[in-house]
């Protein structure tokens, strides 16, 4: 069938290959995964469940149901900011919605989008749907995976019109104070950027507070803050997440969503409702134990001679590998059944890196960490 | 979190991790993780560590009940005196003081329903201040000490995924 030129100005993901290899395997022991190995918590499921024995389901607000927007806007007060419930939440199918909404909201043909790299795939197909041009902008280890004013001048990032950028970070669990952020803030203030901050992964910051830049004097006007239910609350398959930011930008995004989407799944709603009300615990509970997977695991490295930077949130660490990242990657998989992900799939600066989820129980991971020195020793 | 309140949670999660690894998963010395350990079992704070099992796997048999005792109370004896004299027998698992209806909780463990019945009638109901007691055979345990019982949620993620 004849495409869209849009479509194959992005190849497929570099992701997919790794899977197929993957799937090819019986006994992988994978830390390729983006996504959290514990259910929902029970309240959340149970809500959902119920939702639907009570017949909810027809399509909600636009905006999402106005209680859970309440509740949304209630419980980002955490953060250090605010916003009204009624104007400045809109929530959406995941965060992947989110960002999709907003780069066709923002975003003109030929506009230049700046994207702090290594970074989650999906910003940069984003931003070629959207009709822009990427702009990438990357941030380097020894700098700890920060992203810095010196390297978005570097990079030409005031040219940009619009800064796209994810902290917690994927794929390398960076993240970043309240003064990194805030010199951010101040190119964005300096150069009139419009920022797009993905902060799905806000909650699992293990050392120290998140730090938002839509939270830093003067960038509230010009931020969109992401955040949403699959990570923290371990909901990735029941689509949701929602977007913060001044009316106007609310309104600009909601006018595409009401027309792409309609309303966010309902049933999820009633559940994120829940999981905001009643899953505190579980979120800390889970995060306990990530983070005692994260020191397990940046041990194991150190203990392996494998250099890796401390990350300080998220769920992946990103050691350095000898060589080339995807060759390591492959002969990982194919001599010892280990699945994780090549650094260069996520851009600049993730070259002669791998992405090692620890979204997995100590058992996989012990065993996968003993694969993975096995591997190194025999190389 | 302090150190020890941390040290807590990784052994209640999985009492069988080894010191190595829980040295990793904390951060910790090694040292300070045995140091740690040995505190918190001569505090008293760590009582013991126990397999949970399901029996059902098993081929013995295994008898379980949940027991409400009704007791008097005198002057002389409270119900810390008669809770000890009560579990100080090794059929007793478990044994709760509660509000409500009756004042313990008991359960009781054996190698039959006979048995059981024989212990309650014979050893728990003669005690002085026992003055009823009410047994309940557990018929099948689904869920014990926050572990499901039964198979537990299968992985079924993508195996690699962005
Ligand atoms: C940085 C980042 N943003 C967004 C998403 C997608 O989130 P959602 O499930 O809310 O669409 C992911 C999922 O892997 C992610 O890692």
């Amino acid at each position: 069938m004849r495409r869209a030129e849009r479509v194959d100005r992005v190849g497929p993901s570099g992701i997919r290959k790794f899977f197929e290899l993957a799937e090819e395997r019986e006994d992988v022991i994978s830390l390729g995964v983006g996504e959290p190995d514990f259910a929902a918590p029970w309240a959340a499921r149970e809500a959902a469940i119920a939702s639907l024995e009570a017949g909810k389901t027809s399509y909600t607000a636009n905006r999402g149901l106005k209680e859970l927007r309440e509740e949304i806007a209630d419980h980002v007060t955490r953060y250090g900011f605010s916003y009204d419930p009624d104007e400045e939440v809109l929530v959406t199918t995941g965060v992947s919605e989110a960002v999709d909404v907003a780069l066709r909201a923002f975003v003109d043909p030929g506009d230049l989008v700046a994207v702090a790299q290594p970074a989650y795939i999906s910003y940069e197909p984003g931003v070629v749907f959207a009709g822009g041009e990427v702009l990438p902008v990357p941030t380097r280890e020894a700098e700890a995976f920060v992203l810095t004013y010196d390297a978005l001048e570097e990079a030409g990032a005031a040219e940009a019109s619009v800064l796209m950028l994810c902290y917690p970070n994927n794929p390398t669990g960076a993240v970043m104070s309240e003064s990194e952020i805030e010199e951010v803030a101040r190119f964005a203030r300096e150069h009139d950027l419009l920022v797009l901050s993905d902060e799905i992964y806000a909650d699992l910051t293990y050392e120290g507070e998140h730090a938002s830049i839509a939270a830093r004097e003067g960038m509230r006007e010009r931020t969109i803050v992401f955040n949403g239910f699959s990570k923290a609350y371990a909901m990735t398959g029941l689509r949701l997440g929602y977007a913060l930011g001044p009316a106007s930008g609310i309104a600009a995004m909601n006018r595409i969503h009401q027309y792409s989407m309609l309303s966010a799944p309902t049933t999820a709603q009633h559940a994120a409702l829940a999981a905001l009300r009643d899953c505190q615990d579980d979120v800390e509970e889970m995060v306990s134990a990530f983070d005692r997977r994260r020191n397990y695991m940046l041990a194991r490295f150190s203990e392996m001679g494998l250099p890796c930077f401390e990350a300080k949130g998220a769920f992946y660490l990103f050691p350095e590998v000898p060589g080339d990242d995807e060759a390591f990657a492959e002969g990982l998989l194919e001599e010892r059944g280990v699945a994780v992900v090549p650094g260069s799939v996520f851009g600049e600066g993730g070259a002669g890196h791998l992405r090692v989820s620890y979204a997995t129980g100590m058992r996989s991971l012990r065993e996968a960490a003993d694969r993975i020195e096995a591997y190194l020793n025999e190389r | 979190m302090d150190a020890s309140r941390e040290l807590l949670e990784a052994l209640r999660e999985n009492a069988r991790t080894g010191t190595a690894d829980l040295a990793r998963q904390l951060g910790m010395s090694e040292e300070a993780v045995a140091d740690g350990i040995a505190a918190l079992e001569d505090e008293g704070v760590v009582c013991g560590y126990q397999a949970i099992v399901n029996w059902e796997k098993t081929d013995e048999e295994r008898a379980l009940a949940a027991v409400e005792l009704n007791v008097t109370l005198d002057r002389e004896t409270g119900y810390e005196e008669i809770a000890m004299r009560i579990a100080r027998f090794p059929q007793v698992t478990d044994l709760r003081l509660v509000s409500g209806d009756f004042d313990f909780l008991m359960l009781v463990e054996a190698d039959t329903v006979r048995e059981i019945s024989r212990f309650v009638s014979e050893k728990v109901a003669p005690v002085p201040e026992v003055t009823q007691t009410v047994t309940h055979f557990v018929m099948d345990t689904y869920k014990e000490r926050g572990i499901e019982l039964r198979d537990g949620h299968d992985d079924d993620r993508l195996s690699v995924s962005p």
